[in-house]
Formats: C-alpha cells, sequence, structure tokens
C-alpha cells in the first residue's frame, strides 16, 4: 500500500523533502518526513509503525501471566511503567488485592524505572544538542540505578516483577542503605548535570523558546505526562487518580508554564528529584509483612471489563481489558502517552527551524516501539 | 578473531621473514642486473645495508639529495606532512583520551599496551580495509576529488610556517597572509564533496559549512591584522621575533579570544560543528564518504587543526620564544599542546549552536569586537607599547 505520507514529495519550487528516518542518528524507529524552505520546517509528517507487533491482538492469546513480559517489550527502559497498569488491570478482573508491602515495592520499582528511563532521556537529549558530555553522565549514572533495580527485579532491564496479587519476591535486606547511598550520590550529579548543562547558555539558547507548546493545544491534542506539566497544568495520575498507595506519600509536582522544550527539559529533571523522595518516603512507611496473595490455579478473571491509569515514565499509561471469563484476556487496550505525544510533535515542527527538530522532537520524549506496540 | 596486537604481531612477522629471505632473491639479481646497466656495483650493497641501518640510509639519501638537510626532506618528513600528520593522528588519540576523561569513561584502552597508544594505527588499519562506497548518482570526479584536495589543503597550509628560527620549509615576506588565504578555500572542498555526494544531508551540510564561512571569515582576519598593525609586518619570523618581551595574547586579548572563536568554527569544532551536526543532518558533508576517503577527509581537518593551532601559538603566545635551556621548538611543542587541549575541551562542555545564532555571533559580536580590536591595536602602535 502506498503510504499516504509520501504525497507531500510532490512540492516542487525551492522546497527540499528530507526523509529523517528510520535510519538515521536522530530519528529513533520511526520517520518523520520533513518539509523544509530554506532552513524552515513547512510541513512535518511522521510516518510510526517501524515497530509495530500487535501487542494488543497478541495480549489475546496468552494468559494473565504470560502477558505480562509480553506486553514490557514495547517499553522496557520503562518496564514496570507499562507492566504495573496491566498488573493492576488485571488484578481487577481477578479479583485480587496485593498486600502493603507488594504495594510499597511497587512504587520503588516504579519510581526506579521513571529514574532510569528519564535518565536515559537525558542522555540522548544531550547528544541530540550536539553535548556529548551529557550523553556519557546520565547513562553512567543509570547503571547505578540499573544495579539497585536488578537487585530487586533480578535482570538489567526486562524485570517482570510485578504479578497479580503482588511481586515475585521481596526485595533484599541492604536494600534501603544501598539505595539511599546511590540517592546521595545522584542529587549531588543532578547539580553537576545543571552546571554543565541546564545552567549552560548556550542550552538555554537552543531550548529555550523552542518548540512551545499552549496550555490549551496540550489539553486539546491529549498531551499527557512531563509534557503536559511544562504546559503549567499540574496533572499527574499518581495524585489524580491515586493507584499503589502513593496517597500516603507526600511529593510535589514540578510544573513550568513556558511550554517550550526548556520547560520539559526542566520538569523532567526535578522529577527526578521527586522520584528519590518518594522512595525515601517508602523506605520509612514499608513495614514486613507478605509480599504476595498466592493465587492457586490457572489465574481466570470473571467476565466484565476493567481500566486502569496509572503515571508511567512518558506521562498516563492507560489499559483497559476485557475479560469472557477464560484464562486469556478477551481484548487488552493499551492507550500510550508516546503516541499522543506524536500528534503534538506534528503541531511544534511547522514552523521551527530544521536544527531545532531533535531539540523538539526528543523534548517530547516519544518512544517509538511504545507508540507502535 | 584475531586481537589487534597479534595482528600487528604477524605483520612484524612477515616482515621479518621477507627481510631475511630477500637478499638470496635480490643478492643475485642485483649482482648480475646492476652492472649489466652501467651502475657502481657497491651501490648495490650499500642499499642492502641501508634497509637495516638507518644511519647509511641517511648518509645515502644525502648523496642523492634527499636527506635531512634537503627540501624533499623538508617538505615531506619534519616540518612538513609526514611531522603534521603525525601530529594529527596524535591530537585525534589525545582528543578521545581527554574526552573520556571528561565524561567518566576510560577511551580506547585495548590497542597498545598502555592506554590504548596504538588506536590510531588501529583506525588507520580500519579505515584502509573498508570498501570505499561511491554513491551511484555521485559526480564521480569531485567526489574523488574532494578528499584528496582537503588533504592537499592542510598540506599546503604547511609551507611557509616556520616552527623555530632554522625549521621552517621556505621563507616569505607574507607567511602570515599565505595560509589564510589558503584556508579561504577548505568551504569550497566541503562543498565539492557535499554537492558531489548529491545527498539531502550532504548538500544541507555543504551549504552550513558556506554560512559558517561568512560568519567566521572577516572576523579571522580582522583579528590578525592587529598584530600586523603592531609589528608592521606579515612575516611569522618577525611577528614572532617581536614577542621576545611580551606575547601578543596581552596587548591583544580580545584578538585572541575571536581568533580562538574562530578556529572552534574554522575546524567545525563544537559548538559550531553545524556542517556535520549528527542528529540533524546525519554526518553533514561527510555523510556519503567511506573508508579511506572519509580518513582523508579527516586528516585534512585534522592538520588544519594542527596548523591553526600552530598560527595561535606563533600570534599570541610567542612562538618559540622562552628560557634558552630549552631549544626554540620545545618550547613551541609545549605551548602547542595547551593551545591543542583548548581547541579539544568545548567539545566536552558545551553543545551545538544553531546556524542563524552562529552569524549573530559572527556579524553581530565578533566583527565589532575585532573593529575595537584594531583601534586598540592602532592605539597601542602610537603609543609605542610594542
Amino acid at each position: 500500500m502506498q503510504n499516504a505520507a509520501m504525497n507531500i514529495e510532490d512540492k516542487g519550487g525551492d522546497q527540499l523533502v528530507l526523509h529523517v528516518g528510520p535510519q538515521h542518528p536522530g530519528s529513533g524507529h520511526f520517520r518523520i518526513i520533513v518539509t523544509v524552505d530554506g532552513d524552515y520546517i513547512v510541513g512535518a509528517k511522521p510516518d510510526p509503525g517501524y515497530v509495530h507487533r500487535g501487542a494488543e491482538k497478541m495480549a489475546e492469546y496468552r494468559d494473565y501471566i504470560q502477558n505480562i513480559p509480553h506486553l514490557e517489550r514495547p517499553v522496557i527502559i520503562d518496564a514496570t511503567g507499562v507492566t504495573l497498569p496491566y498488573v493492576l488491570t488485571a488484578e481487577k478482573i481477578i479479583d485480587v488485592e496485593a498486600p502493603d508491602r507488594a504495594q510499597y515495592i511497587r512504587m520503588i520499582m516504579a519510581e526506579l524505572n521513571r529514574i532510569i528511563s528519564h535518565l536515559y532521556w537525558l542522555g540522548i537529549y544531550g547528544i541530540f544538542l550536539g553535548h556529548s558530555t551529557m550523553f556519557m553522565w546520565p547513562m553512567g549514572d543509570r547503571e547505578l540505578f540499573i544495579d539497585l533495580a536488578e537487585s530487586i527485579g533480578g535482570t538489567r532491564v526486562t524485570f517482570s516483577y510485578v504479578v497479580p496479587g503482588g511481586v515475585r519476591n521481596d526485595m533484599p535486606t541492604n536494600f534501603k542503605e544501598r539505595a539511599l547511598k546511590t540517592f546521595d550520590y545522584f542529587e549531588k550529579r543532578i547539580e553537576e548535570y545543571k552546571k554543565i548543562f541546564f545552567n549552560n547558555p548556550l542550552m538555554s539558547a537552543r531550548t529555550e523558546g523552542i518548540g512551545t507548546m499552549d496550555k490549551k493545544d496540550a489539553i486539546r491534542l491529549g498531551i499527557t505526562g512531563s509534557n503536559l506539566r511544562a504546559c503549567g497544568i499540574d496533572s499527574d495520575t499518581r495524585k489524580d487518580e491515586t493507584y499503589c498507595l502513593y496517597d500516603r506519600v507526600d511529593f510535589e509536582i514540578p510544573t513550568r508554564k513556558e511550554g517550550d522544550s526548556y520547560a520539559r527539559c526542566i520538569v523532567r529533571l526535578e522529577e527526578l528529584q521527586q522520584s528519590m523522595n518518594i522512595m525515601k518516603q517508602v523506605f520509612d512507611l514499608i513495614e514486613p509483612g507478605p509480599i504476595k496473595q498466592v493465587i492457586g490455579g490457572v489465574m481466570r478473571g470473571e467476565p466484565g471489563e476493567a481500566f486502569v491509569r496509572t503515571e508511567a515514565a512518558r506521562g498516563t499509561m492507560f489499559y483497559h481489558i476485557v475479560s469472557d471469563g477464560e484464562k486469556n484476556p478477551y481484548r487488552v487496550k493499551i492507550s500510550v502517552p508516546s503516541f499522543r505525544n506524536l500528534i503534538g510533535m506534528t503541531h511544534l515542527l511547522v514552523g521551527s527551524r530544521l536544527a531545532d527538530m531533535p531539540a523538539i522532537y526528543w523534548s517530547l520524549d516519544y518512544w517509538p516501539v511504545e507508540a507502535d506496540r | 578473531m584475531e586481537t589487534f596486537e597479534e595482528f600487528v604481531k604477524r605483520i612484524l612477522t612477515i616482515l621479518f621473514w621477507f627481510l631475511l629471505i630477500s637478499p638470496l632473491i635480490i643478492f643475485p639479481v642485483l649482482f648480475l642486473l646492476v652492472p649489466l646497466l652501467g651502475i657502481d656495483v657497491t651501490l648495490a650493497n650499500e642499499i642492502l645495508t641501508a634497509t637495516i641501518d638507518p644511519f647509511k640510509a641517511i648518509k645515502l639519501a644525502d648523496r642523492y639529495g634527499v636527506g635531512p638537510s634537503s627540501t624533499f626532506f623538508k617538505v615531506a618528513a619534519f616540518p612538513g606532512f609526514t611531522f603534521a600528520a603525525l601530529v594529527a593522528t596524535l591530537v585525534i588519540l589525545y582528543e578521545r583520551k581527554l574526552m573520556a576523561k571528561a565524561q567518566l569513561r576510560v577511551g580506547p584502552l585495548y590497542a597498545g599496551r598502555f592506554e590504548g597508544v596504538l588506536q590510531p594505527i588501529a583506525d588507520l588499519f580500519k579505515l584502509l580495509g573498508k570498501e570505499l562506497v561511491v554513491p551511484e548518482k555521485a559526480d564521480k570526479t569531485f567526489f574523488w576529488a574532494a578528499p584528496i584536495l582537503s588533504l592537499g589543503l592542510g598540506a599546503a597550509l604547511l609551507t611557509v610556517i616556520p616552527l623555530s628560527p632554522t625549521t621552517y620549509i621556505a621563507r616569505s615576506e607574507f607567511s602570515l597572509l599565505i595560509p589564510f588565504a589558503i584556508i579561504g578555500f577548505s568551504p569550497l572542498v566541503v562543498l565539492i564533496a557535499a554537492w558531489a555526494s548529491s545527498n539531502k544531508f550532504a548538500f544541507i551540510g555543504g551549504l552550513r559549512a558556506l554560512h559558517q564561512l561568512a560568519a567566521y571569515e572577516i572576523p579571522m582576519l580582522l583579528s590578525i591584522l592587529g598584530i600586523v598593525i603592531l609589528t608592521g609586518s606579515f612575516d611569522l619570523m618577525k611577528i614572532v621575533e617581536a614577542q621576545k618581551d611580551m606575547w601578543f595574547i596581552f596587548p591583544q586579548f580580545l584578538a585572541a579570544i575571536i581568533f580562538y572563536i574562530t578556529i572552534l568554527s574554522e575546524l567545525e569544532r563544537v559548538p559550531f560543528d553545524l556542517p556535520e551536526a549528527e542528529t540533524e543532518i546525519v554526518s553533514g558533508w561527510l555523510t556519503e564518504y567511506t573508508g579511506m576517503h572519509f580518513g582523508l577527509l579527516q586528516l585534512g581537518v585534522y592538520v588544519k587543526f594542527y596548523v591553526l593551532a600552530l598560527l595561535f601559538t606563533l600570534l599570541f603566545l610567542g612562538g618559540w620564544n622562552g628560557p634558552a635551556f630549552l631549544p626554540p621548538i620545545v618550547w613551541l611543542l609545549t605551548k602547542l599542546f595547551f593551545v591543542i587541549t583548548m581547541i579539544i575541551f568545548p567539545r566536552a562542555v558545551l553543545p551545538r549552536l544553531r546556524i542563524d545564532q552562529l552569524i549573530r555571533i559572527g556579524w553581530a559580536w565578533l566583527i565589532a569586537l575585532s573593529f575595537i580590536n584594531l583601534f586598540i591595536a592602532v592605539i597601542e602602535s602610537s603609543l609605542g607599547v610594542i
């Protein structure tokens, strides 16, 4: 089938059509067809779908446990962020509830994963602006958090750790000490990040006022997560629709009014600190107890449907599961934040300069695999 | 899989056996053929001994006018191309190590026993082994010409720049002007490479290089004019001689800063690496170049790097002037090392600028500042500071 996006090629005159991606150092697993007039972008047509695997349909052929490793594939850098809403939805269908300790450990894992994902984003954003040190530093520091998560989940990135009824295994006894040591170190590193990157006049010259998203547009396009918070809306699913035990911890929602690339960056940087604050509070709240409500036999959902929204690293992750009482779910619908960001990207790119394309594109933290599912 | 060390060992083994066995073939051939051609027989002996005895090799080379004091040697080896290429290669290694240290990495580590010192050689072998891919729709003549031109330009820069009062290839009254005349040609090479590639990203990179030229060329020339006013000469020798008491970086501080910024821009280094901005336009004008094509282009750029760092040293840091306990060339290379570090370091701490920002910096700031600097130079010259 001829791609509809190709029609943009027909424009003549001084305009140049660039295919940025899927084999381009600054694209990721998708293509964006950019029409430039001089240095300005006059048309931007995203062409996603290069990594579409039909994760939703495949989920119908797997049972509730098999779906956990399957559904974390789209966003392996935020593995807990994408499996947690699935498990919460599945728990509603199966009608089990995880004990408090499991809920707390889930929060720790979710926040660790948020940090891991944000650091990955930050590293790539650094290299997208041509700042190679900002690429290496977060990628190096990310390993510390991966080590922490590995000591709980057992693998580096694909943990498959959260299961219906609780979590797979308890966390190690010395985890609190290790984590606090890492946090102390990382809080110093955040200051260094600010010195070398966020307070760098050249960095703010590249990002301030670039890709400014209007508050109303953001709501109209359904943008979620950090991108929405950068427009001045303190929306966070962790507070708006509390899940796990997020209502017992106290944390701030970092917001900025400007809505430009710089605001999106600084919001994510502050979220790193907030995630660590949440984990520190959880360490004080967590008490010994069971970590799993054991379910005998094969998990079968009650006939019916359920949905849950959570705050993943990129924004609101929504799962809707329909069950007909079989061991496999009848339908799994995933609504991912990245796809909404893609819609926003087209609006932001048109009218900006070609050199601003990476600065805008990656400031939205668009993850093609997540959007394609 | 053989490691790099095993590879070098294999090459050396082949070389060893070749040197051992080849006399068995070459001796009879030479002794039979050389008398027939009417050449002195002793020459054959000398050639063979020279292959393993460097002192005899120098003597032999001297006799035929290619010895260390000859023009050929100067051009090809010491102050000339080989030395510059060696420095350029070491700069690449140094840059990688310095960047790695700034970024909490180790950098090249395995080639060579110590800190990856043989990495440039390993890179060279890698590039030599790569296929030279020429795009089907490329303008083949110019596509091939660009790498050679790039290196040729880099080498041409070396001709008139002295390394010490006695170490130079050619003397010229205008040895300051000639390098800048040649440097002005280098964006044309970029444009040739970009146009011949027939690649959109390369084309944008080439256009960016031209815009960049418009932004930095004028301030670059204006910034060195202050020194010409102070010394009244375009001769680098005389300019360095004039810095016996005071380096020009003190009376011409503004010029030094402008010249430093324009060096970064000329070399397409961060924050001015727009023509090869990776995440925007793949590799810019280098996109379609592979293997040794790419190697030659890069070598040309790094030879230019060496020349511009050398010019900064000569113009602002007093060149080879220094206390007499070390030879002049050592002082020059020490200062050169410092300048090279200064040119490399922005890459570790700065992001990339946008083309409009670069042009604004060039036209609104650097040109204005370089005119102010000219006034300063005129005042200093009338007051007799130098």
